[in-house]
Parts: C-alpha cells; sequence; structure tokens
C-alpha cells in the first residue's frame, strides 16, 4: 500500500517535471522563430491542453482506485435501523454526484484540448442560449428535490419522538470522559441532578431529593440492549462535546445547560460484531466529535450492544449509586427516608447489624 | 516593502500628468490613499499570511501523517510547544485554530476581495479611485492592526486561541477549560473586531463606488462579471460582519463582565460556575449567520476573477452573462438564510433542521448553473493556456468537486454521520479553500503587469500551477475516505477510534501529509516569480491578454487617478471577443458601436444613437471629482 502510494506520487511528481521540463524546451525554441505580436501563445500551450487530458486520464484512474482501494475500511456497516436508512441515501447520493462529477469534470478538461488555440481558428460568439440555460436550471432542480424530500422524510423519522418502550440512558460529557446514568432496575426513571450538586463521588451531581433518583445506577461504559429502542439523554458538564457512535451512526451534541437527546435501534450486537469482522476484540465506542480541549481525541468509553436478555441480566448486577455511597442518604428528605433505605445494602455479617443503622441515622440526623 | 522600492524607481520614469503634486514616500507607499498601491498592501500582506497559515497546516500533517515522529527538530521554532519531541496536545489544536483563522480571514477575505476589490473596482468601472481614499486606507490600516494583535498572539506564554475557528463557547469563553482560551482568545477577539471593523469600510466603499464612480455609459449591464462579484461580496460582508462583531462582543462579555449570554449550568475545574440562562447554540447562530455568508465572501470574488478570464482567453463572451450574475445575486441572497446547515446535531430543534435542510440544497442550483456556464464558455473557443488561465480551468474543477459533496452534507439525515469528520474537511477545502486560493492566483497572475507593469514568467507559472493543482487533489480527495470512515475533525490522534480503524488509515494519512507537503513547497516556484517579476520582469505591453476591459487603456503603470487624460465612456459590454465581422478577436469596452458597423448586431445599431448622450455626461462625471 505505502509504496503504491508512494508510486503514484513519484508518477504525479514525474509528470509534472516532464511537462514542465518539454513546455520549457519547446517554448524556447518557439520564442526564436515567431514574434509576440502573431501569436498569443507558447509552444506550452498545447502542452497545458494534453496535460488536462492527462490529469484527467490518470485522476479519474486514480479517483476509481482510491474508492476501492478505500471501500473496505470506509462507511462501516452500519448497526442501528436508521443508520442502514441514511447509508443507502448516501449510496443513492453519492452515485448521482459521481455521475456529475464525471460528466463535468470531463467535458471541463476534454473542451480545453479540443479548443486549444490553433491559428486561423475563431471561437464562436455564442453569449447565451436560453433553452440550454432552463434546462441545466431545471434538471438539477428536480434532483435537489427529489433528494432533498427523501431525506426530509429521513430526517424526520430519525428526529422524530423516542417510542415509550424506549431504554433511557443518560450520558454527560465532562473534560475528558463521559459518565453514563441508567434509569434504575426499579421505576425505570431517571432522576433529576443538578451542576451545583456536583462533588468528588457525585459526579454527575444526581439530586436525592428526587425519589426517582434512589434506584439509579451510573457505570464507567455503556450497555445498550439489541433491537430495542434506546433513547440517549446527552447532557454536558463544562463545554461542549458531541455524542459519537460511528457505527450506529449517531451523532448528537452535549451542550451545557441544554439537555439534547437521540434515539435509535441498535441492530447488530457487539458479538455479532466480532464474528462479522473477524475481530475477537471488536468493541463499539463512544467518541466525541466537538472540539472540547487537549484530551478532545481521547474521550471515548466503550459500548457493549447486548441481546435483550444479557442486558437485562447486566441490568441487575449493577447496584444503585446510592448503594455504592450510602453516604448520600443523608440529602434525602424525611419523608423519603424510608424508600431510601431500602437501597442502603444491610450491613455485612460481620458487623453489628443495629449500630450500623444507628450509625447512618445518627450521620443523617446531624447531617440535617 | 518589496514594491515600494521598486515603485520608487518607476516613479520617476513616469511623469504625472495630473495635477497631483509628487507625494512623498510615506504618503505613497505606506499611508496611501491611492487604491492601487491599497490593493498591493492587501496582496503582500495576504502573501505573507498565506506562508504562516501554510506552514501551520504542514506542522499538523506531520502530526497526524506521521504520528511518531520526532519533531525535536521544530524546537527552535516552536520552543516550548515541543515536548520530548512530540508537539503538544494544545498547541496541536492552537495550530489548527489559527490555521482556520488567518486562512478564512486573512488570506482569502482580505488578501482576495481585499486585493482585488480595491485594485480593480476602479479601474474596471472606469473610476479615478475609491469613493473616499481615507476611508479605503483606514480600512488597510485597521487590517494590519488587525494583523498585528494576531500575530502577537502566537508568541503568548499560554498560546493562541485554541478551540477551533469557530472558537464555541464555554470553551473559548472559559480560561479554565484550555489554556488557548485565556490571553490568546481575548487576543483573538480583539483582533477580529479590528478586522470586522476594516472589513466594513472596504465593503462600504466597493458598494458606493460601484453605484457611484461608474464612468458614463457604464450601466449596471455592461459591468464586467468581476465587479457584479465583488459588489455582492461587498454586500455580503457588510450585512453580515456586524453579526459576527455581536457575537464576539457578547462573547467578552461573557469572558470579561461575568455575563452569561452563553453560559449556562456549568461545572468546570471543580467548582459550579454561577451563570445560568445562556444558550452556546445562540452563540452558534450568530457566528454561523457570518460563517456561512463567509464562504461566499471568499468564493464569490473568486468565480469573478475567473469569469473574467476564462472570457478573455477562450477568446469568447462568457456564457450566459445574465444568468450569471442572476446566480450570483441567488447565492447572495439564499446564502444568510441557510446558515444552520453547520448546526444539525447541535441539539437545535429538528424542525428548524429540516427548513435549512431545503434552503441549503436550493443553493446547489444556481451553484450549478454557473459550472455548466463556465464550461460551455470553453466549448468552441480558442483557448489561450495562461497561467491564470489553467488556475481558472482548476478553480471550476475544485468548485465542481468540491461543490457536489456539498449535496451529501446539506442532506440532515446525511450530515449525522458526516458532521464534524475529515469528510467536512475535505468538502470546504475543496469547495472554497482551495477553489477561493486558485481565484486568487488566477488573479495575481493575470492583473500582475497591471499592478507592477511586468510579465510573471510563464513557464514558472505552468509549473506552479500543475503542482498544485495535482497536489491539492491529492491531499483533499483521499480525506473523504478518511472521513467516511468516521475519523473526526480536530483529533490529536485516532488512537481512540479503536478496531483497527486507525492502522487501516495509517497509510493514506501519511500520503495526505506527503501531498500537503510537497503542495506547500510548490507554492516557493510563485514566490519566486512574484518577487523576481517585479524587479526583473518582462515590461508588460499595456494590454497583453488582449482583454476588453477599461483597465487596460490606462497607461501600463497606472497614475495616480488611472487615466492621464479623460477617463473613457464605455458603450459596450465587456465580452466582445470573437465578434463575428470584426478583424480583430475583441473589442474593448470604450469602442463605439458606430466604429464597428461591420460587427454590430442589429439591436447594438440603435445603440449608436445613444452614443451623442453618453459623451454629453461628460461634464457631470468630471464634476464630481472636483472637490
Amino acid at each position: 500500500m505505502t509504496y503504491l502510494i508512494g508510486l503514484l506520487s513519484v508518477i504525479f511528481l514525474i509528470l509534472a517535471i516532464m511537462i514542465v521540463n518539454k513546455s520549457m524546451a519547446l517554448s524556447k525554441g518557439i520564442q526564436g522563430t515567431e514574434t509576440d505580436a502573431d501569436v498569443p501563445v507558447d509552444g506550452a500551450n498545447n502542452l497545458n491542453a494534453i496535460g488536462f487530458i492527462i490529469f484527467l486520464v490518470l485522476g479519474s484512474i486514480g479517483a476509481a482506485w482510491s474508492f476501492f482501494h478505500a471501500r473496505p475500511d470506509f462507511l462501516p456497516v452500519a448497526a442501528s435501523e436508521h443508520g442502514v436508512k441514511t447509508d443507502s441515501m448516501f449510496w443513492i447520493s453519492m452515485g448521482v454526484i459521481t455521475f456529475a462529477f464525471f460528466v463535468t469534470n470531463a467535458l471541463l478538461f476534454v473542451f480545453p484540448f479540443l479548443y486549444r488555440y490553433k491559428k486561423g481558428n475563431v471561437a464562436t460568439f455564442y453569449p447565451v442560449n436560453h433553452k440550454l440555460e432552463l434546462i441545466w436550471t431545471v434538471i438539477p432542480a428536480i434532483v435537489m428535490a427529489v433528494l432533498v424530500f427523501t431525506g426530509w422524510r429521513t430526517w424526520r423519522d430519525i428526529t422524530s419522538q423516542a417510542p415509550g418502550n424506549a431504554v433511557v440512558i443518560e450520558v454527560t460529557g465532562h473534560q475528558f470522559g463521559w459518565y453514563v446514568r441508567y434509569a434504575g432496575n426499579d421505576d425505570n426513571k431517571l432522576g433529576n441532578n443538578n451542576y451545583k450538586l456536583i462533588d468528588n463521588t457525585n459526579s454527575i451531581g444526581i439530586d436525592f431529593t428526587d425519589e426517582k433518583s434512589f434506584d439509579d445506577f451510573t457505570a464507567n461504559e455503556m450497555h445498550i440492549p439489541k433491537g430495542v429502542p434506546v433513547l440517549l439523554k446527552i447532557k454536558a458538564q463544562d463545554v461542549l462535546h458531541s455524542v459519537y457512535l460511528p457505527y450506529q451512526r449517531v451523532k448528537m451534541d452535549a451542550v451545557p445547560g441544554m439537555p439534547t437527546k437521540f434515539w435509535f435501534v441498535p441492530t447488530i450486537s457487539t458479538d455479532e460484531m466480532r464474528y462479522k469482522t473477524g475481530n475477537p476484540d471488536f468493541n463499539y465506542k463512544l467518541n466525541c466529535t466537538e472540539i472540547c480541549g487537549s484530551g478532545h481525541f481521547g474521550m471515548a468509553i466503550t459500548v457493549f450492544v447486548d441481546e435483550p436478555d444479557e442486558y437485562a441480566a447486566w441490568c441487575k448486577q449493577q447496584k444503585p449509586f446510592l448503594t455504592q455511597n450510602p453516604d448520600y442518604l443523608a440529602k434525602v428528605p424525611e419523608k423519603f427516608k424510608t424508600k431510601a433505605q431500602k437501597y442502603i445494602e444491610a450491613p455485612v455479617v460481620e458487623t453489628d447489624s443495629t449500630t450500623a443503622t444507628e450509625t447512618v441515622t445518627a450521620g443523617t440526623a446531624s447531617l440535617r | 516593502m518589496a514594491t515600494a522600492t521598486l515603485n520608487a524607481t518607476d516613479a520617476h520614469t513616469h511623469e504625472h500628468e495630473h495635477e497631483h503634486h509628487e507625494l512623498g514616500f510615506v504618503q505613497k507607499y505606506i499611508f496611501s490613499e491611492d487604491h492601487k498601491t491599497i490593493a498591493k498592501q492587501y496582496l503582500i500582506s495576504g502573501i505573507i499570511w498565506a506562508f504562516f497559515g501554510g506552514a501551520m497546516s504542514i506542522i499538523f500533517r506531520l502530526q497526524l501523517g506521521f504520528p511518531d515522529m520526532d519533531l525535536t527538530w521544530l524546537k527552535p521554532v516552536l520552543g516550548q510547544w515541543i515536548v520530548d519531541g512530540k508537539l503538544e496536545k494544545e498547541f496541536y489544536l492552537a495550530l489548527v485554530t489559527m490555521h482556520g483563522t488567518i486562512m478564512v480571514f486573512f488570506v482569502l477575505t482580505a488578501g482576495l476581495s481585499g486585493t482585488f476589490s480595491n485594485f480593480l473596482i476602479p479601474l474596471q468601472i472606469g473610476a479615478r479611485d475609491m469613493a473616499s481614499g481615507f476611508i479605503n486606507m483606514l480600512s488597510y490600516w485597521f487590517f494590519f492592526l488587525a494583523s498585528i494583535i494576531m500575530f502577537a498572539s502566537l508568541f503568548t506564554e499560554t498560546g493562541p486561541a485554541s478551540g477551533g475557528w469557530v472558537i464555541y463557547p464555554p470553551l473559548s469563553a472559559l480560561p479554565q477549560a484550555m489554556p488557548g482560551s485565556g490571553l490568546g482568545m481575548t487576543l483573538w477577539l480583539t483582533s477580529m473586531t479590528f478586522f470586522i471593523v476594516s472589513q466594513l469600510m472596504g465593503g462600504i466603499n466597493y458598494i458606493c463606488t460601484v453605484i457611484n464612480l461608474r464612468t458614463r455609459g457604464m450601466s449596471f449591464t455592461k459591468l464586467p462579471l468581476t465587479i457584479w462579484a465583488f459588489f455582492f461580496t461587498a454586500i455580503l460582508g457588510l450585512l453580515s460582519f456586524p453579526v459576527l462583531l455581536s457575537a464576539a462582543l457578547l462573547l467578552i462579555f461573557d469572558r470579561s463582565f461575568g455575563t452569561s449570554f452563553y453560559l449556562s449550568e456549568i461545572y468546570i475545574g471543580g467548582e459550579a460556575l454561577p451563570n445560568v440562562g445562556g444558550s452556546a447554540i445562540l452563540y452558534q447562530h450568530l457566528f454561523w449567520f457570518l460563517g456561512h455568508p463567509e464562504v461566499y465572501i471568499v468564493l464569490l470574488p473568486a468565480l469573478g476573477i475567473t469569469s473574467e478570464i476564462i472570457a478573455t482567453n477562450s477568446r469568447k463572451p462568457i456564457f450566459g452573462y445574465r444568468a450569471m450574475i442572476g446566480s450570483m445575486m441567488g447565492i447572495t441572497m439564499l446564502a444568510f438564510i441557510v446558515w444552520a446547515h453547520h448546526m444539525f446535531v447541535t441539539g437545535m430543534n429538528p424542525f428548524l433542521g429540516s427548513v435549512f435542510m431545503f434552503l441549503t440544497l436550493i443553493i446547489a442550483v444556481p451553484s450549478a448553473v454557473k459550472a455548466f456556464n463556465y464550461i460551455t464558455t470553453l466549448w468552441k473557443g480558442n483557448i489561450i493556456f495562461t497561467p491564470a488561465m489553467l488556475f481558472s480551468i482548476g478553480l471550476v474543477s475544485l468548485f465542481i468537486s468540491g461543490g457536489l459533496t456539498g449535496i451529501i452534507l446539506g442532506n440532515a439525515a446525511l450530515d449525522i454521520n458526516l458532521h464534524d469528520t475529515y469528510f467536512v474537511v475535505a468538502h470546504f477545502h475543496l469547495v472554497m479553500g482551495a477553489a477561493s486560493f486558485f481565484g486568487l492566483m488566477a488573479g495575481v497572475y493575470h492583473w500582475f503587469p497591471k499592478m507592477f507593469g511586468k510579465m510573471m514568467n510563464k513557464n514558472m507559472g505552468y509549473a506552479h500551477f500543475w503542482a498544485t493543482f495535482i497536489g491539492v487533489y491529492c491531499v483533499f480527495f483521499p480525506m473523504h475516505y478518511v472521513g467516511l470512515a468516521g475519523f473526526p475533525r480536530r483529533y490529536y490522534s485516532f488512537t481512540a477510534l479503536g478496531n483497527g480503524r486507525m492502522e487501516a488509515f495509517i497509510d493514506m494519512n501519511m500520503f495526505i501529509s506527503i501531498a500537503a507537503i510537497l503542495t506547500f513547497t510548490a507554492q516557493v516556484i510563485f514566490v519566486i516569480n512574484f518577487v523576481y517579476s517585479i524587479f526583473k520582469g518582462k515590461t508588460a505591453p499595456q494590454n497583453p491578454w488582449n482583454s476588453t476591459t477599461l483597465e487596460w487603456t490606462t497607461p501600463v503603470e497606472p497614475v495616480h487617478g488611472n487615466w492621464p487624460g479623460e477617463i473613457p465612456a464605455v458603450y459596450r459590454w465587456a465580452y466582445d471577443y470573437s465578434k463575428p465581422g470584426s478583424a480583430v478577436d475583441f473589442i474593448p469596452q470604450n469602442v463605439p458601436y458606430s466604429a464597428t458597423p461591420e460587427s454590430n448586431l442589429p439591436e447594438e445599431n440603435d445603440e449608436i444613437a445613444h452614443e451623442k448622450d453618453i459623451e454629453d455626461l461628460l461634464d457631470i462625471q468630471n464634476s464630481s471629482y472636483s472637490h
């Protein structure tokens, strides 16, 4: 590959040098014989005209070759329902523009060759043709209209309200990483959070005055179920970030002070993808695509797309934030205390259960 | 000051027939009110900035193409920004930011529009100078001040602005978010404020001059397309730059005076900021309200220049003169109502996204018309490949290739995957970066004889074109693949992508970097040619390209006031090339129809009766100059 590219660049370079040399030599030869007044061009004129043809031929070969060479590595298989749709729309649009690309560039390079200066030739005085202009105004307009209309319908579907059964996951961007919070195994609703409640442990500022927070659990990686709508509720703490799931064709900015969202249906599990790509270490990633500082490029977490039952099992294993950090029981208002208490694990057998509970209660009392 | 010394020697050979007394050195070459000198000041400033902007891109291309390379050898230049032979991550972002800022604003706005609007508007419409020479001078010196401040920001300890050229807050608003958002960002904002002032002064002048100072007979429908392009560009700039000023001003308030226009609910550096109620999206709307017209501010002048050069060197009238004006007018108007296509996935209401998708794809139609018209102008021409013509054809190719991918990016559904990837980088570098740069080069090669009275070396021009044209495609064509593979922009390294994706494109990134270095190096050919020709170039004939427009009726080196005698009157459009019946293949705009009965079209014979009326306007025209 490296060699091929190197070879290609060397060929281009040699060609360029050849053309320059030839044109210099020719123009020198011609300068002696003909005067500038008679002929407005030097010997390089024909060479430059031929140059466009060479460029067209080599350029087309280069474009086609590079396309097929890079094809296995770009636009990897789409792993979401809408991704399949946008990919097929991409290829249709690509077909249209590739056609236009080759036709217009070919005309642009062939005409200079065909109509290069020849002594005695007179250019055709052809200032306008309304019919022609009308044709090439209307045709692009129609093509655009079709593309816009199909694009708009897809966009409308993608950005529509998430289905009621969607799994809700909160992703919060910060310099430089992502916090993931799940709605929990009991109420399946995300509790409130507030940036003013953030501290070293409660890094997303979960608000424990909201009873919906009690069963919420956090994770350092993202697990999502296959074949089920997933609604990402996206937040940012400090600067702009952007959630990017390349394989799922998901991208949405994370904006401080303005929650955003994106829902999608993952269609290929991590295991299936490992099998498909033949790479046993394959892992989906969630990257950041909005410049956010020096660690921007490394701001990624791993995403696991699980079969729904595996996903449910994984969720069951997770312990709510409150369970892992029982100190936060202190922040729970009195009326929800009993409900929150359920999430505080019974102190382990070794310690005396009554004292532990007392400590917690006492701690709570002293904090209030 | 290369030009200054040259013109100083030449000034003695050209006698001023005008009543102006000889100006001192400072008034003539530094604080000059002469549009031609100001144009040259803009051009040379632009070339210097282009060198810095280009060099920065080479440094970050080294990082992207050769991530393991030992960059210790750059330490003498970059100092503390090289740590253990590696580019600092913050400085990488600073380079990306400054490359964008410099290229978009200082090279392609000031260097292109500033040079050619200033140089060509008075010369092509038949005016002695700009409507206000003084404001025109101020315009350059405000730009100069902006340049000095921006340049100084490169040397601050915390580094220049690093939040991307779009400087989205909160990143740009909070010094604790990144070092570049400290003093560097303050200087960036100060510099841009002066830059905007400069643009407004320039723009007002261009518009006034085109409307008020056209020579007798030069109706709007006889204006060369260059002038139409500069006119629309100035309108775009005048209406959109103030919005950037307001965006910058609010950002300054947020940074320095504790306001919350863009800031809300931020926890950073271990503390929760008190700001609430601001909107980061508001900034993006304001920024792109300039940002998108800006694309056309850099592109339209290039397209205008190309129209002129392609017609001249094809020896054919531009095809569809009125359609060209119409499409430029359409682009100008649509440019104001497509900005939010940069924001499809920023959390903006998706319905708004659909509206902007419709509007965006409409703009493809006038752009397509322009491309077709250029191609048809070449058809059955008698084409002379001057370096300017080569660059113009190159421009059309880049404009098409880059413009077509806009159809994909303008589609909100497809933009989801491609937004902020290298696909976008490839797209806009081709359609606005490289295309406008080619327009700038075409313009320099074409009007160099008028600017400096000398010819540039053609062969070096050919070599420069082919190296640049091939190079630009080698740099930006493969970038589409990298983008399609999901490589995000402004990434210091691609290690975090995982799954062997970085490895799959190591070769291609290396290839792009090598191509970029070669293309950048090839610009040396131009610089040598440019500088050498100013001093040692062959003396230019009065009308080297046998062109029809008015600037070629001035003396080889136009005097102060442009025409020693009366300003010529204009009787015909600018595109009477190869007119049937005419013995010569071009008829300049100042030749009356009564002098060319053999080639007149029937309706043009009717015009002969009005020629007397045009001549009668001479007194009025002269009185407008007698202050």
